[in-house]
């Protein structure tokens, strides 16, 4: 437990992710979006040394003697930051054997630790690095209990440790799957949550009677970070009454350290949200009523959230739906405002929204996603404005090491860009 | 927000979904007259046009549909049909409307081949889940139509955002010979009869490779393998000829159906992921007489772009979807770009009720993948992937798919290049009446479902 405390409430974990190829870097003359919101800057310079932002922006020196890459008709921005993915922990997701994402038939709940399953040699790891993201949340995926397990930051290069942080959250489903899970209604999820939190503050006060638990004992052990505020509790939550029963949440337990997932239907309760300070990570573009707790989705729902003053990333975009996209998504927020009577974000706070907003909210504030001085090194060149679909990344740095941007997908391109085989077949071709 | 743990099989499949006990009553369809249906062609379309006014486009940046690129062009259409198309000089006679396009775009209305709107709506319950047929891997003999719910809250969602006027409704993939297809207008409706596209031909829905394995390998019976795939198409087939080639006075729905394939009047469209797949069924095709229209999914298209090209064959993708299941495993974004540079026929398809809603920008990330390895495609040709060639695989390029004069006036006005991630559509003609106005609060659907419900259909 004690352990538990330290790596969840401590950033100590993110010197050890830096290799010592870290290189300095200068690249100067770009367009650059710093990521904290602000509209790009043009014939601007990013400094990289020692694995971290040096700084970023104009009338900035590059010192004599540092690599310096022309950054003329190029974009430089701080790595994708992708919210709540599955990245890392499949290989095949429809093949069982490779896949972490969840463990349903687990005995165990709050206390799955899905830092034990990523594997940074994942292929969807390398397709979503080439993609430009290079830091990202993995949650687990909930099973039989509502308790979904501990959630980590990783980071996306291709050193062998993966993790920016371990244990970061712990995530916890209500609506209508927390309600499926917990024994068909939300009045035994909601009953599951309280139980949850008194047993572990039975816990904390050393009365709890594991023979007369519910909970098992890693389960009970796991939520005593949560209920001290110190390790974030990720609520899964769709409908406007579920959010409005999370916001009552913060007000009985106030030590807890809230993040809304979903949030559909967070427009129709974004003043009472800003007022509560929970920040929300939501699908940017589900805006159909794929459940009868999605009935309000609608495409203007970040902008409309934002526009009140809730603190909104773009995070927990699920299935099909891949993390090399969130720019694509972001886009569509700017689109959005050139539709008349649909709420939008600006250029600036759509970039925002998938980079130093998802960081924020993942206690990783001013340290991932974003260019500013003491920040991580997780840069990226891309040929064209970022947002848009014809654009991509031509170079990748994180925590200041250049990465590959090659993969599985990149080889079978290569392979197949003729079907040539006069000579030998295809098999040679490598 | 979605699991991928639950979804594992996903939007394409959706068997989780399709192993349901719940059954569902036929809709009732008061108000089609009874002499609509016939035997000969029963359940008709009850289709007609709603009024519009004689239109012209002006000062717009046009993709034809075809290939072609207009800038600064005019589109005229009137009594529901494109008039012509051409360049500032076009003359525009008396009585049209004209709206300035200057900076905006004009595409013809965007098709989805792929859809499953309607037999799999929103919400997407188990009592609306009407999508696959889950009882024998050969079902030739239901109807997709026979499926969709009209109130289907994806239909105007894909109109608004995707700019969709015609649609291919499909059963889905659990079964070898999942039933016909229906094309649709995307134009609200009380009935599928009143959706259903006007001399549109059936379709017939085929899958290989791992769904009908897996489904039935897991009831114990055939097929177990892509072997045991094979062994039932092919008798399935035999026994069809044999029906195709006697009387057929002895009405049979699965083998009519089948029949009809063999008569060249049914289009196959056939779900396969993998290459050496889809070279298999294309020898099946030949051994017993009929034409692969076109894969959908596809996702290795790109390793046999010279096979599918000598079949004629089109591949119906996604820009970017891999790694979901093992056939999926070698999916790259290059696909549509290899396919074209192949000269293959290339359509982009959603399979999806939110990818229906962005076509256009899937086949800009398939062009840029492309540009990224040396290829470039222009952008009319890439248009012509959700357009024209969309319109040829499921047989109705003669009356929509481009904007050549006499075809129905399904057009698009985009408010910005519709191949960037900033533009959306801003006025939708479907046979040349107005049915999506951006500016226009009224001029959207809101189906019944939505009604008093608090997004409304998104219009609050």
């Amino acid at each position: 437990m004690k352990r538990l405390f330290k790596l969840a409430a401590a950033c100590s974990a993110f010197a050890f992710t830096v290799p010592a190829a870290a290189q300095d870097i200068a690249i100067t003359g770009a367009t650059v979006a710093t990521g904290d919101g602000s509209a790009p800057i043009e014939n601007a310079t990013v400094l990289v040394r020692g694995g971290k932002v040096v700084a970023a922006g104009t009338g900035v020196t590059v010192p004599a003697g540092m690599e310096t890459i022309d950054g003329a008709g190029k974009w430089v921005t701080p790595g994708i930051f992708a919210a709540v993915t599955d990245i890392g922990v499949f290989d095949v997701s429809g093949v069982s054997n490779s896949n972490d994402a969840g463990a349903s038939n687990s005995r165990f709940s709050a206390a799955l630790d899905i830092s034990q399953a990523i594997n940074p040699a994942s292929e969807h790891i390398s397709v979503s690095r080439a993609g430009g993201v290079t830091r990202a949340t993995v949650a687990h995926a909930p099973g039989d209990s509502i308790f979904a397990g501990q959630g980590a930051t990783i980071d996306l290069g291709v050193d062998p440790d993966p993790i920016t942080q371990a244990r970061s959250f712990q995530m916890v489903v209500l609506g209508e799957r927390g309600a499926r899970i917990a024994g068909g209604g939300r009045t035994a999820s909601n009953l599951e949550l309280r139980n949850a939190m008194a047993e572990a503050k039975a816990y904390v006060a050393g009365d709890w009677e594991g023979e007369d638990a519910l909970l098992t004992r890693p389960d009970v052990q796991s939520l005593v970070p949560v209920i001290s505020g110190k390790q974030k509790l990720y609520v899964h939550a769709e409908r406007a009454s579920d959010i409005r029963k999370v916001i009552a949440l913060k007000q009985e337990f106030a030590k807890l350290d809230l993040v809304l997932l979903g949030a559909s239907e967070g427009w129709l309760v974004a003043n009472a949200l800003a007022a509560s300070g929970i920040p929300v990570l939501a699908d940017p573009l589900d805006d159909l009523p794929s459940s009868f707790e999605q009935l309000a989705a609608t495409q203007s729902n970040i902008g409309r959230m934002t526009e009140a003053g809730v603190k909104v990333a773009i995070g927990g975009v699920g299935a099909f739906e891949q993390p090399r996209n969130l720019t694509q998504y972001a886009g569509n927020l700017v689109a959005l405002r050139k539709v008349p009577r649909a709420s939008g974000l600006t250029w600036g706070q759509a970039f925002a929204s998938i980079t130093s907003i998802p960081a924020e909210i993942s206690g990783l504030g001013g340290k991932a996603g974003i260019l500013r001085a003491g920040a991580m090194g997780d840069v990226v060149i891309w040929d064209g404005d970022p947002l848009e679909l014809s654009s991509n990344p031509t170079r990748v740095f994180i925590d200041g090491v250049e990465q590959p941007l090659s993969n599985h997908q990149t080889r079978l391109r290569d392979r197949y860009r003729d079907l040539d085989e006069s000579n030998l077949p295809k098999a040679y071709d490598w | 927000m979605r699991y991928r743990a639950l979804t594992v099989l996903g939007g394409a499949v959706a068997l989780a979904a399709c192993s349901a006990n719940g059954q569902s009553k036929p809709a009732s369809v008061s108000d089609t007259p009874a002499s609509a249906g016939s035997v000969e062609t029963p359940y008709a379309s009850t289709y007609t046009p709603y009024p519009g006014a004689p239109t012209a486009l002006v000062g717009a940046t046009i993709y034809d549909g075809a290939g072609g690129q207009i800038d600064g062009g005019t589109v005229l259409f009137a009594d529901g049909k494109i008039v012509e198309i051409g360049g500032a000089d076009l003359a525009i006679p008396a009585g049209y409307t004209r709206i300035d396009g200057s900076g905006k775009f004009v595409t013809p209305g965007i098709i989805d081949i792929h859809s499953h709107l309607g037999d799999y709506p929103s919400p997407s319950v188990q009592a609306h889940s009407d999508g696959n047929e889950v009882t024998s891997p050969t079902t030739p003999e239901v109807w997709a139509e026979h499926s969709v719910w009209p109130q289907d809250p994806g239909f105007s969602r894909a109109l608004a955002n995707g700019g969709i006027t015609a649609l291919q409704i499909l059963p889905g993939s659990a079964n070898l010979m999942g039933g016909r297809t229906v094309t649709l207008k995307n134009v609200p409706s009380r009935t599928v009869q009143g959706m259903k596209f006007p001399g549109a031909p059936y379709g017939m829905k085929m899958a290989c490779g791992e769904n009908p394995k897996r489904v039935y390998g897991n009831r114990g019976r055939m097929p177990s393998t892509r072997m045991g795939n094979f062994a039932v198409n092919r008798q399935t087939w035999l026994d069809a000829k044999e029906y195709a080639d006697g009387d057929r006075e002895n009405r049979n729905l699965a083998k009519e159906t089948l029949a009809g394939v063999l008569d060249g009047d049914i289009l196959i469209h056939n779900h396969c992921y993998r290459a050496d797949e889809m070279a298999l069924v294309l020898d099946m095709s030949k051994e017993f007489g009929y034409k692969v229209s076109a894969f959908h999914h596809a996702v290795e298209a790109y390793k046999i772009g010279d096979l599918l090209k000598d079949a004629g064959t089109c591949s119906a993708i996604w820009a970017d979807w891999y790694g979901f299941k093992m056939e999926s495993y070698d999916g790259i974004p290059e696909n549509a770009a290899l396919l074209q540079n192949a000269d293959a026929c290339v359509v982009i398809h959603s399979d999806d009720e939110n990818g229906i809603q962005r076509l256009n920008q899937e086949a800009s990330k398939a062009q840029a993948a492309g540009k990224r390895m040396g290829i470039d495609i222009s952008d009319a040709t890439v248009i012509s992937w959700l357009t024209l060639n969309a319109a040829k695989a499921m047989g109705i390029d003669d009356m929509t798919g481009s904007l050549s004069s006499g075809k129905m006036a399904d057009v698009v006005l985009w408010n910005g290049d519709p191949l960037s991630v900033y533009s959306r559509p801003e006025k939708v003609w479907v046979d040349g009446a107005m049915l999506y106005d951006a500016n226009d609060p009224k001029r959207r659907p809101v189906s019944d479902f939505e009604l008093g419900q608090p997004g409304e259909g998104d219009v609050k």
